[in-house]
């Protein structure tokens, strides 16, 4: 059902984790629907100089999750904002056709943490 | 099967029992007549088919000519309230069944909704437990036939049938239970479940996929479901699955012999890893009615969790469980088991179904609470819900943890 990319990020997810006075913070999904992301990330010269994610949620969201922080890692803000859940299940060779929706909030924590750096930082 | 696959999902489906296989092997290839010639390799298969029917109908407490074979448990439910509805609708069109049953019969319900009969559908407790006052209430003079399952499939919980069949026949209402869990597992008494017609499927003790059955009192009354051949004295048309109901026999006659003696050994596995996990994973709740449970059934939240990612983190381990999370249910909802028992959705995400068989044993069991608390203690880790969620550390890998000690 998932690629081996979904899977190996799942099983050895990367840059799990809070930051203790983060610049930013991103928080989508509902714990009702199962699935809950949050991203912080700490930024430098409009740049994402480190990003670190919690989730709950199945392997997808886990994954998505994932990925995204390597993705968004080193980039400037204005990329990584435009980075959608197309380009995070691509970079995943693929998600379930039921996971599309769901568990792919990765892209919309990542666009909410940085707006809430831009409303923190002005 | 690898033999270092631990199967834990036996209320899914059950390895076949080799015995049952080599019964069956023989009906392939070497007597493969058609039970309804009259040649004498017809009728060698015609005996293997009437023996099998004899097996079951021993399981089940009824004369041979009470069973009918199906193509399972979905057929079974299927035909039984289909073919009681068509067949009684001038008596009335209100049908009672029960917020946990299986989708086989919810849906089937929901098909005769479509068709102009009313369905009442008794909610369930905390435990998943049906109180038959509330199917007493329900009773109306329309009444046609009441459907309530034997044991349910997700939390193990034992509806109490009997008591249920007793106000079906005080109202003289059909009473079909589904008792496709239950069937080899506990007793199935037709007579001291006081059922009219009961649903069972092969695979899920021990016989082969695509093969159950149906009882059905002699005397009740009943439409076909399928149409064509007069197989199954002219009730349910169809060459007869000659290997597949062979095995169901083998299944029925093995079952027979080693019920009472599984049972006993899985409630101790059961009571095993339920008392196992308790103990090494905080914050986490055990479901079902602990008096009435299936053997060898544990069902647990973990809250904080989800369900589909706990699934898939055992799978590495070769741990084979389910859950009753939306992701591992197909919709966007989590079981409608769970939610009828009044469960938050949030917490159901978290589930976790372990089913055990004939061949667990204690070494496994003690194998999953080896690996199971901290695939829980990782996921929390990562979770932004749970409350004890602590920073992960920076080379964390499975299997690092020190075992049963808490967050």
């Amino acid at each position: 059902m998932y690629s081996d990319k979904v899977m190996e990020h799942f099983r050895n997810p990367r840059n799990v984790g809070t930051f203790e006075t983060p610049d930013g913070v991103g928080e989508v999904g509902n714990p009702q629907c199962g699935d809950m992301m949050k991203i912080g990330i700490m930024v430098g010269d409009d740049t994402i100089k480190d990003i670190r994610f919690q989730t709950l949620g199945c392997a997808a969201a886990i994954a998505t999750s994932s990925i995204i922080t390597e993705m968004a890692k080193g980039m400037k803000l204005e990329e990584a904002e435009k980075l959608t859940r197309d380009d995070v299940a691509e970079a995943l060779d693929g998600l379930p056709a039921a996971k599309m929706h769901c568990s792919n909030l990765a892209a919309d924590a990542l666009r909410e943490a940085i707006k809430n750096f831009r409303e923190t930082h002005k | 099967m690898k033999p270092q696959l631990i199967y834990l999902d036996h209320a899914a489906t059950t390895p076949m029992d080799v015995a049952v296989h080599r019964e069956m092997g023989q009906y392939c290839c070497l007597f493969f007549g058609n039970p309804a010639t009259l040649y004498s390799l017809g009728l060698k298969s015609n005996e293997a088919v009437e023996q099998a029917r004899a097996a079951m109908a021993k399981l089940l407490g009824c004369s041979p000519d009470e069973v009918y074979f199906t193509s399972g448990g979905t057929e079974s439910d299927n035909w039984a309230l289909q073919g009681i509805a068509f067949s009684r609708q001038d008596k009335g069109k209100h049908i009672i069944t029960s917020a946990i049953e299986h989708h086989a019969v919810l849906e089937t319900c929901e098909f005769l909704k479509k068709l102009g009969f009313e369905i009442t559908t008794v909610p369930v407790d905390s435990k998943a437990l049906i109180d038959p006052a509330d199917v007493k209430k329900a009773v109306r003079k329309d009444t046609i036939l009441i459907s309530i399952m034997h044991a349910n499939n997700e939390v193990g919980t034992v509806e109490p049938v009997a008591e249920i069949g007793k106000i079906a026949r005080e109202a003289g209402v059909t009473f079909h239970t589904d008792a496709v869990q239950s069937v080899g597992k506990i007793p199935t008494d037709v007579n001291a479940l006081g059922v009219d017609l009961l649903s069972l499927s092969a695979h899920k003790f021990y016989g082969p996929k695509g093969v159950g059955a149906m009882y059905l009192r002699k005397g009740t009354r009943i439409q076909r479901f399928m149409h064509g051949g007069g197989q199954e004295r002219n009730k349910r048309a169809g060459t007869h699955n000659v290997q597949g109901i062979v095995g169901l026999g083998a299944a029925a006659k093995l079952a027979t012999e080693h019920m009472a003696e599984d049972a006993e050994r899985l409630r101790k596995l059961a009571a095993r890893l339920r008392e196992g996990l308790v103990a090494s994973i905080p914050d986490l709740r055990v479901n079902g009615a602990l008096d009435r449970q299936l053997p060898g059934m544990v069902h647990v939240c973990v809250e904080g969790v989800e369900g589909e990612a706990m699934l898939l983190c055992l799978d590495g381990e070769d741990i084979c469980v389910s859950s009753g999370s939306a992701c591992t249910t197909g919709s966007l909802d989590p079981s409608h088991v769970l939610l009828a028992m009044g469960m938050p959705a949030e917490v159901a995400h978290g589930s976790v179904r372990f089913s055990m068989g004939r061949h667990n044993t204690e070494e496994e069991i003690d194998r999953v609470l080896a690996v199971f608390p901290p695939i829980v203690k990782k996921l929390r880790a990562m979770s932004p819900t749970y409350k004890r969620t602590t920073p992960l550390p920076a080379t964390l890998t499975r299997h690092e943890h020190d075992h049963g000690s808490h967050d």
